[in-house]
């Protein structure tokens, strides 16, 4: 995840933004969407009102309860604090994002049907109706998303992509869309108007960056319940041991009591679990995919099947030379001689991977030519053949099919080694070129569709994670297999129509899989909505971006790996803090329940394995860690917990050491230290 | 401790494991209605059953109508059991004249048959008519391990099954779970308890005079056979008030050993029934291990607890190289009494050879935790296993997120819904036993029971209310429980215990059967393994252990630190 934008995790001004923030977020009615906090907050209203009343009746232990009472309101808002922090990162985004919506005036076409007509009114971009079609000129801020019908211009889109690389859009194909809040740099286009003004894209983005209209997740729900649930049972167990402990000759005051009520209740997770939803958005954000929904986050942790276009995501697209062939009778240096020649002005990919190879792994140098006159043979569709008349040579490269024509050499004449070359690059998705100097065949170039470097490694990786790659390609099966098995992918759809993705991604999910893929076209629309993650292009149509559940500013197909990625780590992140959460517990009870009862019965303190100083400070520093190790886990919570891809039971091993026999060991260690400064500073 | 003893215990658990490994997959054979050996004798007599009902036995049910069935099947059998008790003055087949059983104890008595519990708060020879033994007590002996059985039967398809929307038909469960599993194997058990010299006969008492010349009553009756239903229905519920202690039930070594093998067998089974129908053995084999890890642990502490003997005897110069023995039966010896102590609160049975009050204080907590623990290792026939389904969903839940999916269990997505079930059954357990043993410890009329003070008296209101929820129904002994407010209140407990949890756990099984089911891949959280295992325990320990060490602290915990300061209740 190089690519990721990096801002400081902790910017000052965020910092004071959330502080006020989280005093704000006291609010019952902001509380009470998070039940672990809201009890949390219920008992420190409760442990409040005991404070006052011995303020009042000035009782004993007035220290205790009123550091008690504190450390309670830390507590929550600690866990508020955490969730702004979270919320902040994504409205400074906001914010810049919102500067570029500032009222737009738009052209509004009287006659749109017109071609020759240019007549328009002035509007707010505020008041524009779907359907509307408007002008926009070289230098103007698109008013609203669309769908450009007529024109070409180059589009500066960095306002929403952060790329200042301008981009072509252009009426029909898959490059019509357009976004508002973008401005064209040079020309003019047509754009019919296809949002409403308050839901275009940057509206959503911009509610989606600040978290607000943000819903729980499917899995974040149910997690919430497990939570409730837990925080219930503990509810249970420390009101009945007020029972119990008077049957034994205690009466536990209602400041012990809640004091090993918030301990036990999950509230580090539970303080914890919203910055960990925003930060995964965010995270998603800042790698500039835009997600519609968190579900969409928590699906792409779930793919099991990913649908990577070939073109782009496992090969570079262009098809580069990888060696030349001599026929019998020449050697390497004819060959790669004649061909760096014969591409000295073929500006096509392909043309200039010739000449690089031909210099770096023959050592040709280039020839001046100046005195030469040469005469260039450019490449045509018809011919199929290009280039070079110089010094009374005519050398020429191209289609076998058609050198071997304008040579007037019958396939069969030739030499049985330049067949057989031919054939094997044709049988594995290479594409053959013919190089010959007058009437002589020098040999043949071997072009391929060279695949990513490290992209087999990196399928080998999602192999392990339980992930099935699937290559989609218009190459005729036997290219298509060939690439496939050179890349490493598990299956490939070839000559794939967009119905036949349709059908793989139905048939999969049949199965019970998760199937996520990109796509940018209007014909991939129907399978982009019928993937659990579809991942449409910025570049694409806005039908395409319309169907999907995420949108690719960068346009980038490979990134659909990373989107799996970081849904993963979100769930991760999320389950380790759960673990550590409830593991803490265990530490607790042997800090507070001997504490409890020491008046009643001394023997228990045995349980006191920390050596905690009294009573007082054994419960008031189980309190403090319990909510000190909020502040100290934000960082974790908003970063995320490391990922790698290996497979589920290696990750469920380590992050099982790190964050169950961790979330053990470290409130012991923790509570004691505390309990040292605490005594230390004579505070109980 | 001798290795002589941890041999015997060996012994026992290694004929459980290899007896239930077959009759798990025989179960399972029965279950999915194919061919066994049994079927061209048994099939026309289940066949007739259904004629005679009207049943329709291949229409299968929705988790709803399946459960319903169960509710309003149970809610007879209780009804009729309370009628038999109240009215037993007017009956047929009461040679002693007793009368009518009073309104709280039938209550009590009619929940604890219906509900597995088997909790006796009275003196069988000396309240029940013949005929409430015979045509109630025994019946429900059948029908309620019958009923276990039948629901963890549905819960297991469940997981079989992908989009299903029905999980089977009770009436065909329920009469499979009597006619092939229960009525075979009682009567093989009852037959070889005969041959270790339990009597077996319909004739009356013997009178007999003793050496100083007094006549003596001694009381017989068919005792091999309800011993077998007893053992292998986990009802536990004794044909002499001191159940398996009593020289007629539990004669010798052999007749123990067998007790325990009989206990554990049918439980211990449907862990190899589960793995065959999911169709993987090692989802079966997990939980399986999870269970007998949990249970050899208890009973080493048992064991070590009581071989170690009192040590406050120690001071006063009593040689205690025999261990702890008040309570205990020489006959049995220290580890078979400590595997029996375990075994029979690990499952839900709740026969006794031993008097738990009479255990050391932290040999006395583990039967008591076990219970806590929600009767799962391996609990009762049937409410064991699909409890240890509701924590391994628990565990995945929680844990399985740490792969970066969202939970599934055995290919079935955990999502909210299930949740919210899982935790509405888990919530019914400390809501009950803490809920009313701390209204009782602070209950003057309750604490009148008690036969000891302190914490030991905190103990025995514990256990009963742990015993009762848990659908155990060993009694700690102490605790006067004849009384109306622990009649009702453990009646209750008995209820909610047993159909509070169920229904969720019924609701959660309709829920999965209709989802389908993920294939799996290396980026499955893995259910089976060394791993998961000691996940598995670790939730079963940290959750259970969370929701009880307070109330532990104050009972058994504090009991054993006072007893080494030399102070005793």
């Amino acid at each position: 995840m190089a690519r990721a934008k990096t801002t400081s995790l902790f910017d000052t001004g965020i910092l004071r933004q959330a502080a006020l923030d989280a005093v704000a977020k006291l609010a019952p009615a902001k509380l009470v969407r998070n039940p672990v906090m809201f009890v949390t907050g219920a008992v420190a209203v409760l442990v409040t009102l005991v404070f006052i009343r011995d303020l009042l009746y000035v009782r004993a232990g007035l220290s205790f309860t009123g550091q008690i009472a504190a450390w309670l309101w830390f507590t929550v808002i600690f866990a508020n604090f955490a969730e702004a922090i979270a919320e902040g990162r994504g409205k400074a985004h906001a914010d810049a994002l919102r500067s570029t919506r500032s009222d737009t005036q738009a052209k509004v076409l009287l006659h749109p049907d017109d071609p020759a007509d240019d007549l328009w009114e002035p509007k707010s971009a505020d008041f524009l109706d779907v359907g509307e079609v408007v002008l926009v000129e070289a230098g103007e801020t698109i008013p609203a998303d669309g769908e450009v019908v007529a024109g070409i211009a180059s589009v500066n889109e960095s306002a929403v992509t952060g790329e200042s690389a301008p981009v072509i859009r252009e009426s029909g194909g898959d490059r019509s869309a357009v976004t508002g809040g973008t401005v064209v740099l040079s020309d003019w286009i047509r754009v019919r108007v296809t949002s409403a003004p308050g839901s275009s894209f940057l509206d959503r983005m911009i509610a989606l960056v600040e978290g607000a209209q943000r819903q729980k997740t499917p899995n974040e729900l149910a997690l919430s319940v497990l939570l409730s649930g837990m925080t219930l049972i503990f509810l249970i167990a420390v009101t009945t041991l007020w029972g119990l402990a008077g049957y034994s000759g205690t009466i536990l005051s209602v400041t012990v009591l809640v004091a090993l009520l918030v301990t036990l209740i999950p509230t580090t997770i539970g303080g914890l679990l919203s910055a960990i939803g925003i930060a995964g958005m965010d995270r998603l954000i800042r790698f500039n995919v835009m997600a519609t929904s968190g579900r969409a986050v928590e699906a792409a942790g779930d793919v099991d099947t990913l649908l990577l276009d070939k073109t782009g995501t496992i090969t570079f697209g262009n098809r580069l030379a990888t060696a030349f062939i001599p026929a019998p009778g020449f050697t390497d240096n004819d060959i790669a001689a004649a061909a760096l020649l014969s591409s000295l002005s073929d500006e096509t990919p392909e043309g200039r991977s010739i000449v690089a190879l031909a210099k770096g792994n023959h050592a040709q140098t280039e020839p001046d030519l100046r005195s030469h006159a040469p005469a260039f043979i450019p490449f045509s569709a018809q011919t199929r053949i290009s280039g070079i008349d110089v010094d009374g040579r005519q050398i020429r490269k191209g289609a076998v099919d058609a050198v071997l024509r304008a040579i007037g050499m019958p396939l069969n004449d030739t030499p049985a080694a330049f067949r057989e070359a031919v054939e094997r690059i044709s049988r594995t998705g290479g594409t053959p070129l013919a190089v010959a100097d007058g009437n002589r065949l020098l040999g043949v170039i071997h072009l391929k569709d060279v695949v990513k470097p490290d992209i087999k490694e990196r399928f080998a990786a999602l192999r392990a994670m339980g992930i099935k790659t699937v290559m989609v390609t218009g190459d005729n099966p036997v290219t298509a297999a060939a690439i496939a098995s050179e890349a490493g992918v598990d299956d490939y759809i070839a000559e794939a129509t967009p119905q036949d993705k349709l059908a793989y991604i139905k048939a999969e999910q049949g199965k019970g899989r998760l199937i996520a893929m990109c796509g940018d076209g209007t014909n991939d629309a129907p399978a982009l909505a019928q993937a659990d993650v579809g991942v449409a292009m910025q570049s694409g149509t806005q039908a395409a971006r319309e169907a999907g559940n995420m949108v690719d500013l960068d346009s980038n197909p490979t990134k659909l790996i990373e989107v799996t990625e970081i849904g993963k780590q979100l769930l991760m992140t999320r389950g380790s803090l759960t673990t550590f959460s409830i593991a803490n517990d265990v530490a607790k009870y042997f800090a507070i329940i001997p504490a409890l009862f020491l008046a009643t019965y001394p023997e228990l303190g045995a349980l006191n394995i920390m050596h905690l100083a009294t009573p007082e400070s054994a419960i008031l520093s189980a309190v403090i860690f319990n909510a000190l190790i909020i502040v100290a886990l934000i960082p974790l919570a908003l970063k995320g917990i490391a990922y790698q891809p290996v497979g589920a039971a290696a990750l469920l091993r380590r992050n099982l050491l790190v964050y169950g026999l961790g979330g053990l060991i470290v409130p012991f260690v923790g509570i004691k230290l505390i309990d040292l400064a605490v005594s230390a500073l004579r505070l109980a | 401790m001798t290795p002589v003893g941890w041999l015997q215990i060996a012994l026992v658990l290694g004929a459980v494991l290899v007896c239930a490994w077959q009759l798990g997959l025989y179960m399972a054979r029965v279950f999915q209605a194919e061919k066994t050996f049994l079927t061209p004798v048994l099939l026309p007599v289940e066949r007739a059953f259904y004629n005679a009902a009207g049943i329709r036995f291949e229409k299968e049910q929705s988790w709803l109508t399946y459960t319903l069935a169960m509710l309003a099947f149970n809610a007879l059998g209780f009804l009729v059991l309370y009628a038999l008790m109240r009215l037993q003055a007017l009956l047929p087949l009461n040679p002693q004249g007793f009368a009518g059983v009073a309104p709280d104890l039938a209550f009590n008595t009619a929940m604890s048959f219906a509900t597995n519990t088997n909790w006796q708060a009275y003196g069988g020879e000396t309240t029940m008519s013949h005929l409430v033994q015979m045509a109630g007590l025994t019946v429900q002996n059948f029908l309620s391990a019958a009923t276990g059985i039948a629901l963890a039967i549905a819960v297991t398809r469940a997981f079989a099954r992908s989009s299903a929307q029905t999980l089977g038909n009770f009436w065909v469960d329920m009469t499979c779970a009597t006619l092939y599993v229960l009525l075979p194997l009682s009567v093989l058990v009852a037959i070889t308890f005969a041959l270790t010299g339990v009597p077996q006969t319909l004739a009356g008492s013997v009178e007999a005079t003793t050496l100083e010349g007094a006549k003596q009553t001694i009381a017989l009756g068919p005792v091999a056979s309800q011993e077998a239903i007893k053992q292998l229905g986990t009802n536990g519920g004794g044909f002499f008030n001191a159940n398996a202690a009593h020289p007629f039930e539990n004669p010798n070594a052999w007749s123990n050993a067998l007790s325990i093998w009989s206990m554990l067998l049918v439980a211990t089974a449907l862990t190899f029934t589960f793995g065959r129908m999911v169709g993987d053995r090692r989802q079966g084999l997990a939980l399986l291990f999870a269970m007998y890890a949990l249970l050899i642990a208890a009973t080493a502490v048992v064991y070590w607890a009581e071989a170690s003997g009192n040590p406050l005897l120690a001071k006063e110069g009593v040689d205690i190289a025999a261990g702890n023995m008040e309570g205990k039966e020489i006959r049995f010896g220290q580890a078979l009494s400590a595997l029996y102590v375990v075994a029979t609160t690990g499952l839900s049975c709740g026969a006794v050879n031993t008097m738990h009050n009479s255990l050391m204080p932290l040999g006395g907590s583990v039967p008591l935790f076990l219970m806590q623990l929600g009767e799962i290792l391996p609990g009762g026939v049937g409410s064991g296993l699909y409890g240890m389904i509701v924590v391994a969903l628990l565990t995945v839940f929680i844990a399985g997120l740490m792969v970066g999916r969202t939970p599934e269990y055995l290919g079935k997505k955990i999502e909210a819904r299930e949740m919210k079930l899982a935790m509405l059954a888990v919530l019914i357990l400390p809501l009950v036993i803490l809920g009313f043993s701390a209204a009782s410890a602070m209950l003057p009329k309750a604490l009148e029971s008690l036969a000891n003070p302190g914490p030991r008296g905190l103990t025995e209101i514990l256990y009963a209310y742990s015993s009762a929820t848990g659908n155990n129904g060993s009694a700690f002994a102490g605790l006067s429980a004849n009384t109306t407010w622990y009649n009702t209140t453990l009646g209750i407990a008995m209820l909610l215990g047993r159909f509070a949890y169920i229904v969720p756990v019924m609701a959660i099984a309709g829920a999965l059967a209709a989802k389908k089911k993920v294939p799996v891949s290396p980026g499955t959280f893995p259910t089976h393994g060394p791993l998961f295992i000691g996940l598995l325990i670790g939730v079963i320990l940290i959750l259970g252990g969370l929701q009880y060490f307070p109330a532990l602290a104050l009972g058994p915990i504090v009991e054993h630190f006072l007893m080494h300061a030399g102070k005793t209740f």
